[in-house]
This record gives C-alpha cells, structure tokens and sequence, in this order.
C-alpha cells in the first residue's frame, strides 16, 4: 500500500524525465558504442584489429624541407602533429588569455560585464567565417602585408605554415580559455589578497601563491576546452595550412569522405582514447597545485 | 584599470574584432579585392539575394534551428523538472554523465558516432540514403537539449518549494501548480535555454556536416562547400548579416537575464 502511494508522488517527475533519458541513452550513449564496433570490424562487420594496426603502421613517403625523401608512419605523424599544435595554441591561450582574464575580473562591475559580451562576440560568428576571415588576412597579398607594406617592412610569408594554423586556432578558440579563467577569478575573496598582502607578500608573490593557485579550477577547464577542439579540428589546417599539415580531424573527414567508415571510426576511437588519456594527465597535474581542493 | 591593462586589452580585443571588421567592411567592396578597398557598394547584397541555393540553405537552417529548438526545449525542460526531483543518486549521475556527453565529447567524435548509427541503422532497412533532414534534427537535438537543461535545472534549484505546496493548498492539482507557478519562475531560464539551442543550431557545422545527406543544406554546410573553391565575395555579405541576427539573439538573451536578475535583486 505505502510502496504504490510513494509510487504515485514520484511518477509524474520520473515520467517528465523519461523521453529525455531514453533520447540520450540512444542518442548518445549506443552511437558511442557505434564508434568502438566500427573500429573493431571489417565491411562485412566481423571482428578484425586491421583498422587499428593500419593507423599505427602505415607508411608513406614525404618530402622533407630539405628535398629529399623519408619513409613516415602517415597516422602516427598526423597524429603526433595534431597534438603538438593542439598543446603549443592551449600554451599561447593560456599566456594572453589569462592576463586578460585577470584585468576582466579586478575591472568594474560594469566594464566586466561588457568585457565579457566583448569576448563572447566573436563566439557568435561562424568558425568557418571566421577561419576563412584570417585566410584572408594572412594571404602573401593579403590585408596584413599590405598594411606591413605600407609600413615600408618587408612582406611576411605565413599562410600555408604552422604558424598560420596556430594563429587560427588560438583565434577560434581563445574565448574558452578567457571566460572559464575570469569567472573564477571574479569570484575571488578579495581579502585573502589583503590577508596575503599584509603577511609580507608583494604584488608578485601574491599572484604566484593565491591568486594562481586559486584560479587553477577555471584554468584546467580553459585548458580543456581548448585542447579538445584544436586537437580534433578539420577545417584551419585545410585552410590556413593549405592543406600541408593533415591533422587527427582532417584524416578522419578523408576517410568519410572516401567513404571508409570502419577505418575513420578506428582513427576516432584511438582519438577518444588519447583525450581520455588527456583529461587525466591535465587533472592530475594541475590537482598538485591546487591546495586543499574544493 | 592602469595603462599597461589598458593598452593589453585594447590589443586583445582589437585582434579579436580585426576579421570581424575586415569581412565587413570588405562586404561593402565594390570589387573582388580583399586587401584594397576602392569603393563601396553593395552590389554583394544584391548578388546574395538573387543567390536561390543560399536562400534555400538559409530556409533549411532556419526550419532544423525551430525545430530543434522546440524539441530540445520542451524535452530539457521536462528533464530539467525531472531531474531536480530524483531521488536515485546512481540515476541522478547516470544523467549527469549522459548530459556532459554531447558537451565535452569533441564534436566530430559526436558526428561520427551518430553518422555511424545511422548508417547501420539505414542499412538493416535496406535505404540506400540514410541521412537527410530527420537524421541532422535528431543530432541537433541530441547536442543542444544539454544546455536547456543546465539553463533550466539551477532556476529550479533556486526555486522555493513552499510557493508550490501552497499553491496546492489553495486546491491546485499537481499540473496546474507547475504551469501556474512553476513555469513562470523558471520561464527565464527555459528562454535562455532556447535561445541557445536555436544559435548552436545555426552555428553548427561539424555534426551537421557528418550527418546530412540527401540534397537537405544548411548554411554553414553551404559555406563549407563556397570556401573550398575561390571566394565570392557574397559570401562576406553573408557572413555581415548572420553575425549582426547572432549578435541581437545574444544581446536579447542578456537582456532576458539581466532583468530576471534585477527581479530578483528586488525581491530580495
């Protein structure tokens, strides 16, 4: 008798969150499963390792910088390329956009909340856009050498190199590392500053053992969300670095694109294993300086 | 704010609006050039008005955003409701999980996975093409019901229980004590809410990349497809006009909040 009455309090709310449990379990959870089965099954869908054994030993030849040719393990380069560029445009969000991040939060309670549309604008334009607006710019005849001409310095070669590709995804992804950091700075207890202050620290001290150390759960989320999308990028690289440096994302977009399914589902799967693998190296690393936790 | 803070957030924030500036103001060229400006025009607007394939991409955005929209709301306010009442902590972290899924998951991760499904799914049916305009809305609603969700669930939180208890003291049934009482103090969040849904919508290239099919284009699909060749610079044209229809969709939701902040302040 008490086990149905307590049923009939509870169902309504259950009831109102069944269509979206269903969704997500099919919707989300099964296509993840999806990926794994892919990856592990040839066309005629028996299992088989293949996929994976190709991504780590297939060989091509490239031409290096000094003309000569070299035998490269294809994926395994790509690969090791995505992640360094990925790591080395977190490492320059994470110099200018704390910084900024900082000036945000000791602003005004005003300038803030105009700082913070500011930075959330560029969001609401279209990364392709976006992508293609600094193509644009970087071009050798471009707006930036024009304006570098005029200066009387000599034109800068950037589209098509490395750099151009970083200089896009920093650019596209610079507000997720800005506005996790400054909204846990703006939540900062402004008299353990004092308290600091007063106990002998200066303005440098102060930073390097509260300030820094506080803001570490807003840096490893600003880290997360830039590491993940530049890693898994497929549209800066084809278009900053002219193609030149095939990344993660770009092999797994020619694998759909030549319809190969099992093959770009093995690459994903090895790509969610990696940012996995990722995500607990940042946590662990940065949980050693954030004293006492939450 | 001291000079030096000064000067570094005029450099920021002038990087950052610089392509901004520049697809704008080269939107008004009158010729193809994208690094001297010799006159203006608007000629790309015209040409963009007449461009029927845009136009239609345009519709087909707007139809999947709507659409998606008013699932996703409906069903994460539902959950959002729902979720604030489970009692189970294994199934409150069960929802926990499957809700940062589709958030933290990188989105081509997502779009395979679903593309993949579908694909098998399609199969087992014997369709040739399985991907068309229900397979983007089903992934489209998969990836903004999330944000309803976190719009929605804290202003539940936030909600006192007494005004609804009291509300079914004075004879409401359960359902009309939520749409009487509830819905209006949550009402700010479930707008929130949707105005996400429906921008992420519009923005999203990557999963709907992988899961169109069947002649069905949205506009950033379309982008994608006029940025491989040399570009027109209609498409800059396009780029103004989408980035001002964002920008009064960000500026209304601030707004939205804002007020209900004030409210609340007042209350207080």
């Amino acid at each position: 008798m008490k086990k149905s009455g307590l049923r009939k309090a509870s169902n309504p709310y259950n009831a109102a969150l069944a269509p979206y449990s269903v969704w997500s379990f099919v919707f989300v959870v099964v296509p993840l499963l999806f990926i794994a089965y892919y990856a592990f099954t040839d066309n005629s869908f028996h299992f088989t390792t293949e996929h994976i054994v190709r991504f780590f030993t297939a060989k091509s030849n490239v031409i290096q910088d000094d003309g000569t040719t070299a035998e490269v393990r294809t994926y395994v380069l790509i690969f090791l390329r995505s992640v360094r560029l990925a790591l080395i445009s977190t490492a320059v969000c994470l110099v200018l956009g704390y910084p900024i991040a900082y000036i945000m939060s000791r602003a005004k309670e005003r300038t803030q909340k105009t700082m913070v549309t500011l930075i959330m604008i560029p969001m609401w334009m279209n990364f392709l856009i976006r992508t293609y607006a600094w193509m644009t710019i970087l071009q050798d005849t471009g707006i930036l050498n024009t304006l570098l001409g005029k200066l009387g310095l000599g034109p800068v070669h950037i589209i098509g190199t490395e750099t151009a590709v970083i200089i896009g995804m920093v650019y596209d992804y610079f507000p997720y590392m800005v506005l996790p950091i400054y909204s846990v700075l703006a939540k900062l207890d402004v008299k353990l500053l004092e308290a600091a202050r007063d106990l002998g620290c200066n303005s440098f001290s102060v930073l390097r053992r509260v300030i820094f150390p506080l803001s570490m759960p807003g840096v490893v989320s600003g880290i997360t969300m830039v590491l993940v999308p530049s890693i898994s990028t497929f549209y800066i690289s084809q278009k900053l670095g002219n193609g030149k440096f095939f990344l993660i994302g770009d092999a797994i977009e020619g694998q759909y694109v030549a319809n190969n399914l099992h093959f770009a589902a093995a690459i994903a799967f090895i790509l969610m294993v990696i940012l996995l693998v990722c995500m607990a190296v940042v946590k662990n690393v940065t949980a050693r300086y954030v004293y006492g936790g939450e | 704010m001291k000079l030096s803070s000064k000067i570094y957030s005029a450099i920021v924030f002038g990087i950052l609006f610089a392509p901004i500036l520049v697809l704008l103001v080269f939107s008004f060229n009158e010729t193809k050039s994208l690094s001297v400006f010799s006159g203006f025009s608007t000629k790309w607007y015209a040409e963009l008005a007449s461009d029927s394939n845009t136009l239609e991409a345009v519709r087909n955005t707007l139809i999947l955003a709507a659409s998606a929209t008013a699932i996703s709301t409906v069903m994460g306010t539902a959950a959002a409701v729902g979720i604030n009442k489970l009692r189970s902590k294994w199934y409150r972290a069960a929802m926990n999980v499957v809700t940062d899924i589709p958030m933290t998951n990188p989105d081509i991760i997502t779009g395979i996975s679903l593309m993949l499904m579908f694909v098998f799914v399609g199969r087992l049916f014997g369709a040739t093409a399985s991907l068309s305009f229900w397979t983007m809305l089903i992934a489209h609603v998969t990836f903004c019901t999330p944000y309803v969700i976190l719009q929605v669930l804290p202003k539940l939180q936030q909600m006192d229980a007494s005004q609804r208890e009291a509300a079914m003291d004075l004879g409401c049934t359960p359902l009309r004590a939520f749409l009487k009482v509830e819905i209006p103090e949550i009402l700010p969040g479930i707008i929130t809410g949707a105005i996400m849904a429906f921008t992420l919508s519009l923005d999203d290239f990557v999963i709907s990349y992988f899961t169109s099919g069947n002649g069905f284009e949205t506009l950033p699909i379309r982008i994608y497809g006029m940025t491989k060749k040399t570009v027109n610079p209609k498409m800059y044209a396009l780029a103004t006009i989408i980035f001002f229809v964002t920008l009064t969709l960000l500026l209304i939701s601030n707004f939205v909040d804002s007020s209900d902040k004030s409210k609340q302040e007042k209350i207080d």
